[in-house]
């Protein structure tokens, strides 16, 4: 009997040698694959109760599984809440009582019915929180803003969207919570002049402040400035600040620290306005000018004395050649360029500046419809370190000049050529590009399978490809990419008509699909999508709108394998409740949209929004409404989801080419 | 106040249109005046509140001190210099004032004359110089017969408080003489109703007296804002050292509820004239119209040092020996700058029962405000404003803005309306308070003629209505044209400014 406890204590674990620090160093090593440490945790209760000791990053998926997970994992630091749509008073307490000690960062940013009761006992009780997430938290009130301001500790603070904050509860932050780091007040309608001047007095480690939206004007402009960390500042949309708003009181600051600056869509500032900003911040890395005045060379003027200036933003501004050309003879050199959707940018301007900046790793020219081979020429020519090119829509670029990218910029990771002219030869010449981690080829109607066999040839580390309504790719395109990008992550062949199981096949053997869209392919049928379902465990949104093809018999294989899924799009396809049903399996599930789904019967609709328990967001013919049970609807809504009613006509699907004359007749 | 100012300035324009029309001169000012020491009375009431002794305890010398007592404490005053006026009546003054009022009536006699020749002209004269002529005799005749009236009046020994109506064209004829005596114009406005209601003889000389009470007003309301903004206002004053007295009283001086103190016995006053009252107890030398006289202000003759005050309490930066030392102006400036620095506060509002303060005034202007405080610190501060209570945070360490607990809308909103009604209630009860006198109008007046038996003269000591010059009398008739706005304004500036207007108003057209 002893001897037989002896040797069973002796073989019962023979990692019993390993301290507990060297298996946390091994389960460190493991951070980055949760699948091999859930492994890991099944070995044995040993490796169970270590692995559960070591954990500090927790997202649960259901709010109700917290006392279990709280009783399982002692030392947990981070913990996401953000799959959790309903998180209550009493869940909160409950964290703040398990994590008191521990806990540093908390997201809340997706989850309601919380007050500020629960979060007093956090900020009460939780003394060493950093992070706090509290975004879209749109019915909190001051109150529970004052109970917050209890965490002194915390750095870090998130409260977007949270609408009925006013100047009182930021008040109460800014003495509560000095040494914030962070703070983002997006969308905080409620905060003026007064609560932003005290955060600004009270706070001052700042070096992150967001002000996005707030009905601010120049009174609270010289505390910020007066910020001496004050790194990255947002003030988008914040219409109460003009020209004349910016005086010579402000001028006399200095903001040394301050890199980014944002001020898109502050209509009210000009180049007077942005000469008086950028002289009071000289340190200054990247501008954001979006959707603002005109850049003409007044303005362009103005950014003369940032001598540290890396990256411009101007999408969305009226250009003129006057000041892209004086963007051109900035002494300094651009690293950034964003020049999307800005309307008059032309061959010969464009050309002159990307001359000039011959170190630009970065360009966007989405929709700059004006310009020609000339200025791909002049880009391929002088930028040959460019990392990521956006020229979506520009419609007058001929099919040669995409080669010359290709011969050109080896160095590109990221390309973005959607509805462009290129055909195979550009591809081909593109493929060079071995770097390339995300190609957008949609709406490129002149590329077939011999183009991708290229990119899937050569371009090994593609991670993203986006073919949607590319209509002359079929299955033999897509096995060449499947082939050779098997760290393929993100895949769109919407509309790719031609498509059939074969392609989802050959994609299957993409272990790390994440997302997978391949609306209106009407030739997929379930035998694909099972195939992606068994072999692609990562997958986490599916597209299967307008698969007319896919029925139960694909679902079942998906609920089964795909673990992960989190998104769903049933419209238009043969499922039924049967297959909407075994889908509540998948315990991550948040959110499926079900418009014209000819199989689904009310009833089973309703067994299907009983079973899935984490849902937040449905999407459902209007038609339906009447026909669920009222209190059920109130019953799922209870439980954080959320419903969006469409009343949607039955589309028909059109022609690739018919769609795209279409499209141009829009335009 | 402002609105007050401008009630007054009213009253003026109605009382001087009152007397405009010659005929219906008598009719008018017998029906208004009761109206308008109503609207006066409230207006007193309202700013010169008994309870708030701070404000009134002024500088004994000066003349707004006795601006600034109420009714009831002249009262006894008047009382009193009364028995001393009757003991002074004497035949000689009387022979003098019957010929004066032979003067006059030959004055008079004169004008009919020439409102007579005037008739008689021939019509082809422009109808407008003749009514302006007419309105410039109509005027003259009046004054005549309002200082014919007040003097006859003053014959009738019963009737003693005549003199008091012609007091004030004493005083100004006396300030023409370069004599500036004590007493301003204020009295009237306590006393004046009493005559009126007393004795219909002079309602036209009360009359003349409103647009002086409206003057007065005026004065009170800047004597209101002065102590309150004291400290700020001498802030800009940059008085270069040395080129003003610094005077110093100490602590017991300055808390001491009397500043008057008997020397025979002791007894503390806190108004001159009260001692000199007192004093009368003491002997028959206190007795003496000179004892009883205000003592005089030195006037501007010898170049005088301005004088400025320090606070006793050292280290304070208005102590003189402070680095920085910003003098205080006025005695009251001490007073108040004491008592809110360096003292306790011992009035606490009875509607928050939180705020305290050590001046009757301020407490007062609390409790006008209180409960409309919504923006709170947790330090229990109230604000009436959110940019106050965010300066105040910015300022202090460790404040906070205080959220109600029940954080709602509904429950945050809630104390508004019950603030309203408190403010509506304060409103009410302030508005009782002001139309009480002028919808009761007869009360004070009733209390008056009480007094009336043995009536005034409180304001103004024999001494000087014997030095005065009747000859004096003759010149009023002619002045008003040419100085309609002088020192003369007092008695009869309602009529002469009438007269002034009218003509200019006559030549427009």
């Amino acid at each position: 009997m002893n001897r037989q406890k002896r040797s069973v204590s002796q073989n019962d674990n023979p990692f019993q040698v390993l301290t507990e620090e060297l298996i946390f160093l091994i389960l460190d090593f493991l951070e980055t694959a949760p699948l091999d440490k859930k492994s890991f945790s099944l070995t044995c209760k040993a490796f169970y109760a270590a692995e559960a000791r070591h954990r500090r990053v927790l997202r649960p998926l259901r709010a109700e599984h917290l006392p279990a997970l709280a009783a399982r994992y002692p030392s947990v630091t981070d913990l996401d809440l953000s799959l959790c749509p309903r998180v209550g008073d009493g869940a909160l307490a409950l964290v703040a009582g398990a994590y008191a000690e521990t806990l540093q960062r908390l997201d809340l940013s997706r989850s309601r019915w919380f007050t500020g009761s629960g979060l007093l006992s956090l900020g009460a009780r939780c003394g060493s929180l950093v992070e706090l997430d509290l975004s879209n938290a749109t019915e909190l009130r001051d109150a529970g803003v004052a109970a917050v301001a209890r965490a002194r500790n915390l750095r870090k603070l998130w409260l977007a969207r949270c609408k009925l904050v006013t100047d009182m509860g930021i008040g109460c932050i800014a003495v509560g919570c000095r040494k914030l780091r962070l703070l983002c007040l997006k969308w905080c309608v409620g905060i003026g002049d007064l609560g932003v001047d005290l955060v600004a007095i009270k706070c001052k480690e700042l070096t992150s402040l967001d002000l996005s939206y707030l009905p601010i004007t120049e009174k609270c402009l010289p505390s910020i400035f007066k910020l001496q960390h004050l790194e990255d500042l947002v003030l988008e949309g914040c219409f109460g600040i003009d020209d004349d708003s910016l005086d010579v009181d402000l001028l006399k600051q200095r903001c040394k620290a301050l890199k980014k600056l944002d001020i898109s869509g502050c209509q009210n500032i000009s180049r007077t306005g942005l000469s008086k900003l950028t002289k009071i911040s000289g340190g200054l890395e990247k501008l954001i000018l979006a959707d603002g005045s005109p850049v003409t060379l007044g303005l362009v003027d103005g950014l003369n004395k940032l001598s540290m200036l890396q990256s411009i933003v101007l999408d969305g501004c009226p250009v003129t050649s006057e000041g892209l050309r004086a963007i051109g003879s900035l002494s300094i050199s651009i690293r950034e360029l964003s020049l999307s959707k800005c309307l008059g940018v032309t061959d010969e301007a464009l050309s002159f500046l990307v001359s000039k900046h011959k170190d630009l790793r970065k360009l966007d020219i989405t929709c700059c419809r004006k310009i020609t081979d000339v200025s791909i020429a002049s880009i391929a020519n002088s930028c040959a370190g460019l990392t990521s090119l956006k020229m979506e829509s520009c419609t007058l670029v001929p099919q040669e000049a995409f080669s010359l990218i290709g011969q050109k910029c080896h160095f590109l990771e990221e390309l973005d050529l959607t509805d462009n002219e290129i055909d195979d030869e550009g591809l081909m010449s593109i493929s060079s590009c071995s770097r390339l981690s995300s190609l957008k080829i949609g709406i490129c109607l002149n590329i077939t399978d011999r183009g991708l066999t290229y990119v899937g040839m050569f371009c090994s580390k593609l991670k993203e490809l986006d073919l949607y309504r590319s209509t002359g790719v079929t299955d033999l395109g897509i096995s060449a990419i499947a082939c050779g990008c098997l760290g393929l992550e993100i895949i769109n062949t919407s509309y790719c008509t031609s498509i059939s199981d074969r392609a989802l096949i050959s994609l299957s053997k993409c272990s790390n699909l994440m997302t997978l869209e391949i609306r209106g392919c009407i030739l997929v049928t379930s035998i694909g999508l099972a195939a992606i379902a068994m072999n692609c465990r990562q997958l986490s949104r599916l597209d299967i709108k307008k698969c007319y093809n896919i029925d139960d018999s694909g679902m079942i294989p998906l609920a089964h394998f795909s673990q992960n899924l989190r998104q769903i799009n049933l419209s238009y396809s043969s499922v039924s409740d049967v297959g909407l049903l075994s889908l509540a399996n998948i315990s991550c599930l948040q959110s499926f949209t079900m418009l014209h789904l000819q199989g689904l019967v009310p009833g089973g609709l309703a067994a299907a929004l009983l079973a899935c328990g984490g849902l937040t967001k449905v999407k459902l013919h209007l038609s339906l409404r009447s026909l669920l049970p009222e209190l059920l609807i109130r019953h799922v809504e209870a439980r954080g989801c959320v419903f969006e009613w469409r009343d949607k006509e039955f589309q028909a699907e059109l022609d690739p080419q018919c769609w795209k004359l279409q499209l141009e007749d829009v335009m | 106040m402002d609105p007050k100012g401008g009630l007054c300035a009213n009253n003026c324009r109605r009382s001087s249109s009152l007397t405009a029309p010659g005929n219906g001169l008598q009719t008018n000012l017998s029906s208004d005046p009761p109206s308008f020491y109503g609207i006066g009375i409230e207006s007193h009431f309202n700013e010169f509140d008994p309870p708030s002794p701070p404000i009134q305890s002024v500088l004994p010398g000066q003349s707004d001190t006795d601006i600034e007592i109420p009714d009831q404490e002249n009262c006894p005053l008047s009382d009193s210099s009364n028995t001393s006026k009757l003991q002074d009546w004497n035949p000689s003054a009387m022979l003098n004032n019957l010929s004066f009022l032979e003067e006059k009536i030959h004055q008079l006699r004169d004008l009919v004359h020439l409102i007579v020749n005037k008739k008689c002209q021939p019509i082809g004269q422009p109808h407008e110089l003749v009514t302006q002529e007419q309105q410039l005799i109509t005027a003259d005749l009046t004054s005549i017969i309002v200082q014919l009236i007040s003097t006859a009046g003053s014959l009738l020994p019963s009737v003693r408080h005549t003199l008091t109506n012609t007091n004030p064209l004493v005083s100004q004829i006396d300030q023409l003489h370069g004599i500036n005596l004590p007493f301003g114009p204020e009295p009237s406005s306590g006393i004046r109703p009493q005559n009126n209601s007393a004795n219909k003889l002079f309602d036209k000389s009360t009359q003349n007296d409103l647009p002086n009470t409206c003057e007065m007003e005026q004065n009170y309301n800047m004597e209101e804002h002065e102590p309150k903004d004291e400290e700020d206002v001498d802030e800009g004053e940059n008085l270069p050292p040395g080129s003003y007295e610094i005077l110093q009283l100490e602590k017991e001086e300055i808390l001491a509820p009397h500043t008057h103190f008997c020397t025979i016995c002791g007894k503390g006053f806190k108004r001159d004239a009260n001692l000199r009252m007192h004093m009368r107890g003491h002997g028959d030398e206190y007795k003496t119209p000179a004892a009883l006289a205000k003592p005089h202000k030195e006037t501007g003759s010898e170049p005088k040092l301005i004088k400025r005050y320090s606070c006793p309490y050292s280290g304070c930066k208005r102590n003189k020996d402070h680095k920085k030392f910003q003098p205080l102006k006025t005695i009251l400036c001490v007073k108040n700058h004491y008592k809110r620095t360096h003292c306790d506060k011992s009035y606490t509002c009875s509607r928050c029962n939180t705020k305290k303060f050590s001046v009757m005034a301020d407490l007062k202007t609390h409790e006008k405000h209180c409960g409309k405080d919504k923006w709170l610190c947790s330090c229990g501060t109230t604000f009436s404003r959110k940019d106050k209570l965010f300066g105040h945070i910015a300022l202090f360490q460790g404040h906070t803005p205080a959220i109600p607990l029940d954080d709602t809308k509904g429950v945050t909103e809630l104390p508004d309306p019950q603030n309203r009604e408190i403010s509506n209630k304060v409103g009410s009860v302030n508005f009782c308070f002001g139309s009480k006198p002028s919808s009761e109008n007869l009360v004070p007046n009733m209390m008056d003629m009480k007094g009336n038996i043995d009536d005034p003269m409180n304001y103004f000591s024999s001494l000087n209505f014997e030095g005065c010059n009747f000859g004096a009398f003759n010149e009023f008739p002619q002045t008003p044209f040419e100085d309609a706005e002088g020192s003369f304004s007092f008695l009869m500036s309602g009529s002469f400014k009438f007269g002034g207007g009218e003509s200019s108003s006559g030549n427009l057209q």
